[in-house]
């Protein structure tokens, strides 16, 4: 009991930082704390927290993707092109396909072949990067009739007052969240997070299990990726670079463990939110925008310290 | 009589909840191999990772070469001349033999350059000492066992080791591997090494050692000549206590067949085992530690892939299922090892109870909440766990408490066939008497139920019919009055050419 | 069977190098590739070409020497491209205001600073290094942002740049520097009680501990050497530019690791060599050369470079899986 009062405050101790970083930045900048602003935070985060919510079930059970940046380039580049020859309904289905469609590649290579996620993922970075520049020969690609299509609308619309990229960020967040919670696959992948064997002695197919979280990594990935294309209505072949150190900076900042088996969607959008609010604070304070990642580098270090405090003298005796 | 090397006297050493070691004395003579025995957790091990310095004892003194002995770490005791030879070797196989050897120890230049000649001349007399057939530049990762185990040996020779302890060492040896080890034993003996031998094995300890210290519950039950003593007296040690005291036998009322399996096999494992089992009856299964119970519960249940062999279930014949397919069958498997292999530790109870059934507390494969409570509430009262909530995670639970869950996870589907693989290990006695008593309800319910157990008054009290496995083949089946402890003995204690060779 | 051994004992030269080679098959795939590109094109085996290669490996070579160190030892450093950026920008920034040689002495005392932070952290935290180095990468970045403005450097007198312009035949100074360095690493690994002991912590930590090893301050030291040879690659490379981008080295990492990866050192540790990484780092330039001398686009050494990965990394599985029979 005394142990689980410790660790809430804790992780309290996290975010009583973070509040005092936002009262700190508000008391300095009075346009912070402002609906619009609040709103232009989200709007920029949707974008990593749509990949961020889907890798998040990758590293619940115990695995990492670091493709999703590159990933992200090359869906963006396809939905874009694709849009202008064939329209934007099937330009979306076909990103959404060759989202899926990698991460399943991903997957068999982690979950069924059994090779390490790190170096795959790794591989799959490289790969991807190459066959972004394959598909667009090194151009850039844009939106040809940008003012016509309701293509537009999941970058630049509004949906009851709210940025769409938001409501898709959010209900994307939510409906991960309730499939973790509330699912036999959520089940099933904290299951394999948290104790891989136990989970195959319970009948478990672990193989599958990761397959189908890389599957998801690739999809939200997709969606991602539609929204950015909206959002720009273009791609350049650098777009996504380096996402994937964002999207996993936001997931560990959440506190979802690289262990695997413990963490949760809601985790995850409060992680990306407490970057993106940092960035925007700093920007706000006059800071260039560079001075966020000296920051992001002490918090993570600090957050990562405080969750691993209790379990110190396990991992290091 | 010489001079006592090492003397332990009244050594104590208490983990949370155990009394590991209690007020236990005893003393190796130079010249002597002395075998250490006892059952598993009667405090054999503690006792020696104590005298190498892996443990500090709470209490009492050790006397080495007539003064106090007090150790910072095993490379100390190593200095000192006192060697642990590990059931698990303790080795790095990237290493050379030479370099292994001196381990952690080694003789450096100014510039922390590896004074190589010297160390591979020293290697080189250890092992020529030990007549062993390789050479001190042979990267270890390509020797078989029994040569990595010899490369721990020379560790003896090099440091001139006073003392040099074995556990278990001839746990993964084929016959003349042990031979020769034996002899090697008698090497080091012959120049006044005091040796600690620890093994399961009667027949070793009668064949080789001098002296022997038996050890039940943390306490010293006596130290015999071996020339003096026979099997049924240590035997009698070991034991000690009342039989059947608090054990319930189910009644010996036998439906169907529920599970027939046949020559069973799997390359470096086990061989050829054949048993069936039918309702309501418990069947044991004993063995020691690395006998291959575990292994082939692990295959009959899905988790290994056999290599021949045939199952047969309620009568049919089937192909070799996946967990998946036993568990729909209606087969549970209780693991060895509950944190390993039971329990997803950071869940908790509730969640950890339906994770083997989740189609059937999910409907469209939305988990209904309700009747995963209901299960959940339903097999925690009946098996009175206690806990601060369903989702209170069960890392924070007792040995006990743990136990029960793993229990209520695989019972509340109900199955046919309930495979325990030490169930008690580990717990306290009152869940202890209760896991017996369940076992016993159980089998008056009609599950075919199978318990594999290292205790082997266990094993006797809760089953109808024993089987004993050695060395990964079934080697002998008790039932009725033949049921003793002295039978168990004696049918695994004779080392036979094992199946793991290669 | 019996204890002696002889076919160990009496190994013949073909068996003993047989098994190097199984050991060490990067070599294999290398002479492949170099036999490949040889017959593509009549360019590629000239003294000049290959002089070419050597000096574009050195660069991801002298990182592949810190992070095949910090990989045996079962970690990873993804810092080291950040790293490499910083003390190239302090090597070329702090020119003008305290000389040249003390300028370099600067950005290599901030590699090894680094490394020691990174070390450190994951030594007394038990972090796993991936999270730890992950931070640095991103926060070293942004110190080369405060630092540089983000602005490239210009060295304020090109004599700098002229340092490492000494040859021997076409070989250039900096590919000497890898070369003189790998082997001074791999003498490190294979003779000295620090590179035994790399092998000993990285194969079992638990078993290194009990035989008395210093864990944590050797984690430690080879964070700091990993730091300390990014910093040398960073100074390299600004003395080869002249000039200190503060995107220098971004994803260098990535390449770092594949070539290490590539070589055969496996990231659970306890496995590995520098005669690996070296194999890896020179397949690796040999890839990235003679696919641009046969004018194939920028993509296809992407590609190729990723699937070369993914073999690798089964092949190294198949391989593992018939030891272990």
């Amino acid at each position: 009991m005394e142990q689980r009062v410790g660790s809430v405050l804790r992780r309290h101790g996290l975010i009583i930082a973070f509040l005092v970083f936002l009262v700190g930045v508000a008391v300095n900048a009075s346009a912070f704390l402002t609906p619009g602003n609040i709103m232009d935070v989200l709007r920029q985060v949707s974008i990593t927290g749509l990949m961020a919510v889907g890798v998040t079930f990758v590293v619940l059970t115990g695995r990492l993707d670091l493709s999703v940046g590159s990933l992200l380039t090359l869906l963006t580049v396809i939905v874009v092109d694709q849009h202008n020859v064939v329209g934007p309904f099937p330009a979306i289905m076909m990103t959404l396909l060759a989202g899926a469609c990698i991460g399943a590649f991903n997957g068999v290579l982690v979950g069924f072949v059994g090779l390490n996620a790190l170096i795959v993922t790794l591989a799959m970075l490289s790969f991807l990067q190459g066959l972004v520049l394959f598909y667009s020969g090194g151009s850039n690609v844009n939106v040809e009739n940008a003012q016509a299509t309701w293509f537009a609308v999941f970058g630049r619309g509004t949906f009851l007052g709210l940025p769409v990229p938001v409501v898709i960020f959010l209900l994307g967040a939510l409906i991960a969240g309730l499939v973790l919670q509330f699912t036999s696959f959520g089940r099933k992948v904290y299951g394999v997070g948290g104790n891989e064997t136990a989970s195959i002695f319970s009948g478990i197919d672990a193989r599958w299990t990761v397959f189908w979280t890389y599957v998801i990594s690739g999809l939200a990935t997709g969606v991602a990726a539609i929204v950015m294309g909206s959002r720009v209505m273009g791609a350049q072949n650098t777009i996504g670079q380096g996402y994937e150190l964002t999207v996993l900076a936001g997931i560990i900042l959440g506190g979802t463990s690289l262990l695997g088996g413990s963490g949760s969607i809601w985790r995850t959008v409060i992680g990306i939110s407490m970057l993106g609010f940092i960035q925007n604070g700093l920007l706000l304070l006059g800071f260039p925008y560079y001075v966020q990642w000296l920051v992001t580098w002490v918090i993570i270090i600090i957050a990562v310290w405080i969750d691993l405090g209790a379990k110190r003298g396990r991992i290091f005796a | 009589m010489s001079q006592a090397i090492l003397k332990v006297e009244g050594i104590t050493k208490t983990f949370p909840g155990v009394k590991a070691l209690d007020n236990v004395s005893f003393d190796i003579r130079p010249g002597e191999v002395h075998a250490l025995v006892g059952e598993n957790g009667a405090g054999k091990s503690t006792l020696m990772k104590t005298l190498a310095g892996l443990h500090r004892c709470d209490g009492g003194e050790i006397f080495y070469q007539g003064a106090p002995l007090s150790l910072s770490g095993p490379l100390d005791a190593r200095r000192k001349g006192i060697l642990l030879i590990h059931q698990e070797l303790s080795l790095s196989p990237e290493l050379s033999v030479a370099e292994n050897i001196y381990l952690g120890a080694w003789q450096t230049n100014r510039f922390g350059m590896l004074k190589k000649r010297e160390l591979r001349r020293n290697a080189t007399t250890a092992l020529e000492a030990l007549g062993c057939g390789f050479g001190p530049d042979v990267r270890l990762g390509t020797l078989s066992v029994a040569m990595q185990q010899m490369v721990e040996i020379a560790r003896a020779e090099a440091f001139s080791a006073n003392v040099v302890i074995f556990d278990e060492p001839t746990a993964s040896l084929t016959d003349s591997e042990k031979d020769q080890l034996f002899q090697t034993i008698r090497g080091l003996k012959a120049r006044g090494v005091g040796i600690v031998y620890i093994s399961h094995k009667m027949d070793e300890i009668f064949d080789i050692t001098d002296r022997i210290t038996v050890l039940r519950d943390g306490q010293v039950q006596g130290t015999v000549d071996t020339a003096d003593t026979d099997l049924n007296q240590i035997t009698r040690m070991m034991i000690g206590r009342t039989l059947d005291a608090y054990f319930v036998k189910a009644k010996a009322e036998f439906g169907d067949e529920v599970l027939r399996v046949e020559g069973l096999s799997k390359r470096g494992l086990f061989s050829d085992a054949s048993f069936s089992v039918r309702q309501g009856e418990v069947l044991g299964l004993y063995g020691l530690v690395g006998a291959g119970r575990s292994e082939l519960v692990e295959t009959v249940f899905g988790v290994r892939r056999a290599d021949a062999g045939r199952l047969f279930w309620k009568g049919r014949e089937i192909d070799w299922p996946t967990p998946r397919q036993s568990i729909d069958m209606g087969m549970a498997l209780v693991p060895e090892s509950r944190k390993e292999q039971g329990l997803v530790l950071m869940m908790g109870g509730r969640e950890n109870t339906s994770l083997p059934h989740l189609r059937r507390f999910s409907d469209l494969t939305v988990m209904n909440r309700a009747r995963e409570m209901a299960v959940y509430e339903k097999y925690r009262s009946a098996l009175s766990i206690k806990t601060t909530g369903p989702d209170q995670a069960v890392s924070q639970l007792s040995g006990g408490n743990q136990q029960k869950f793993v229990l209520a996870k695989w019972l509340c589907a109900e199955p046919g066939l309930i495979i325990l693989d030490e169930p008690t290990r580990g717990i306290d006695v009152g869940s202890k008497s209760a896991i017996h008593e369940l076992i016993a309800d159980l089998a008056e319910q009609g599950l075919a139920v199978i318990v594999i157990s290292s205790e082997m008054p266990e094993v006797l009290g809760v089953s109808h019919r024993v089987l004993a496995m050695s060395e990964g083949s079934i080697v002998a089946e008790f039932k009725g009055d033949a049921m003793t402890e002295e039978h168990l003995i004696d049918s695994v204690s004779h080392a036979r050419e094992p199946v793991a060779a290669e | 069977m019996s204890l002696t051994s002889t076919d160990i004992r009496s190994g013949s030269h073909l068996r003993i190098g047989l098994s190097w080679l199984l050991r060490n098959h990067i070599w294999v795939f290398l002479a492949l590739t170099v036999a490949v590109f040889s017959l593509a094109s009549p360019y590629f085996l000239t003294a000049n070409n290959i002089g070419n290669i050597l000096t574009q490996g050195a660069f991801i070579g002298i990182l592949a020497i810190g992070m095949t160190m910090v990989m045996i030892d079962g970690e990873i450093d993804l810092s080291v491209g950040a790293t490499l950026a910083l003390a190239s920008a302090l090597a070329i920034g702090l020119q003008t205001h305290i000389g040249i040689w003390p300028a370099v002495f600067v950005g290599l005392l901030s590699g090894a600073a680094l490394g020691f932070l990174n070390g450190t952290l994951v030594a007394l935290s038990g972090m796993h290094s991936f999270i730890v180095t992950l931070g640095g990468l991103i926060g070293i970045r942004g110190l080369v942002f405060v630092y540089t403005g983000e602005n490239a450097l210009m060295v304020p007198d090109f004599s700098y740049t002229e340092i490492p312009e000494i040859y021997l035949g076409p070989i250039s100074m900096t590919a000497i520097i890898f070369f003189g360095l790998a082997f001074f690493f791999q003498w490190i690994l294979s003779s000295t009680r620090h590179g035994r002991e790399t092998y000993a912590v990285g194969d079992n930590i638990e078993a290194a501990h009990d035989a008395g090893i210093n864990v944590k301050r050797h984690k430690i030291i080879n964070f700091t050497l990993c730091g300390t040879l990014a910093a040398v690659c960073g100074i390299l490379l600004s003395m080869r530019l002249g000039t200190a981008e503060p995107n220098a080295g971004r994803i260098w990492e990535l390449w770092t690791i594949i070539a290490v990866v590539l070589g055969g050192t496996r990231l659970q540790g306890g496995f590995g060599s520098m005669w690996m990484t070296i194999g890896g780092v020179l397949t690796l330039a040999v890839l990235r050369n003679g696919l641009r001398l046969l004018n194939t686009p920028n993509y296809v050494e992407l590609m190729v470079m990723g699937a070369v990965l993914i073999l690798a990394l089964v092949l190294d599985k198949l391989l593992k899986r018939q030891e272990a029979t």
